[in-house]
């Protein structure tokens, strides 16, 4: 089951890429889970400011499905 | 006529100009229903920090998820606040110091509900709607502006 990831602002910096297509196969398809493999893989802290969208919706905690767009995002810093 | 039906483009390239705020300010003068206007600029600043001046911010979004929460932040205050219409343009990329990156403008018969309007509209913008700011010093470091 694959899932794409995207990531925004400052995590885009620090992750390198600001997409990729992840296999939940090895990862598991908790939306924990996948938040747990990217924080340690790409050596994120979250220091409490983090927001996770999926299918650009905020709070959202489910099992993920096949498709599925989760987005990483940073502080928001419109105006 | 309400407008709030229509799908609005948001995001422009680069700053908004003057002269397009002019523009729009001048578009309103056909709607005689309009007794007072409320505008709300926001402006890139010049930050001093350690020592480095931002010379610009470059805007970045996730537009898809932003143009929705536009929309429902837009649903919202037509149905909070008695308005006329309402524009808001909001930059992506560069925007240098002094220049204008956020433009909410609310017309209304009435000066409070356009008022308050342009003020829900700015605050539910900053809080809501996922757009990110690189600031860039004069050196070309930069750093993430966070809205506080």
């Amino acid at each position: 089951m694959k899932v794409t990831v995207r990531y925004f602002g400052a995590i885009a910096e620090k992750v390198g890429k600001t997409e990729e297509e992840l296999d939940l196969s090895t990862i598991g398809s908790d939306f924990q889970d996948l938040k747990e493999h990217c924080l340690s893989t790409y050596q994120i802290t979250d220091d409490g400011t983090l927001q996770i969208a999926i299918n650009q919706e905020l709070g959202l905690k489910r099992p993920l499905k096949e498709g599925d767009e989760v987005a990483f995002l940073p502080p928001f810093a419109g105006g | 006529m309400s407008e709030k039906k229509k799908p609005k483009k948001v995001f422009q390239q680069g700053p908004i100009s003057p002269e397009k705020i002019a523009t729009s300010i001048a578009n309103h003068q056909s709607k005689t229903n309009i007794g007072a206007h409320s505008i709300f600029l926001g402006q890139v600043r010049a930050d001093e920090i350690d020592g480095k001046t931002v010379q610009a911010i470059d805007y970045s979004a996730y537009e898809e998820m932003a143009e929705k929460e536009f929309y429902n932040i837009r649903e919202a205050a037509f149905e909070k606040f008695d308005l006329t219409c309402m524009h808001i343009y909001h930059s992506l990329g560069p925007v240098k110091a002094g220049e204008i990156c956020l433009f909410v403008f609310t017309s209304s018969a009435n000066r409070k509900a356009a008022t308050d309007a342009c003020s829900y509209l700015v605050e539910e913008i900053k809080a809501k709607v996922p757009i990110f700011g690189k600031e860039v010093f004069e050196d070309e470091t930069h750093q993430w502006k966070v809205n506080i």
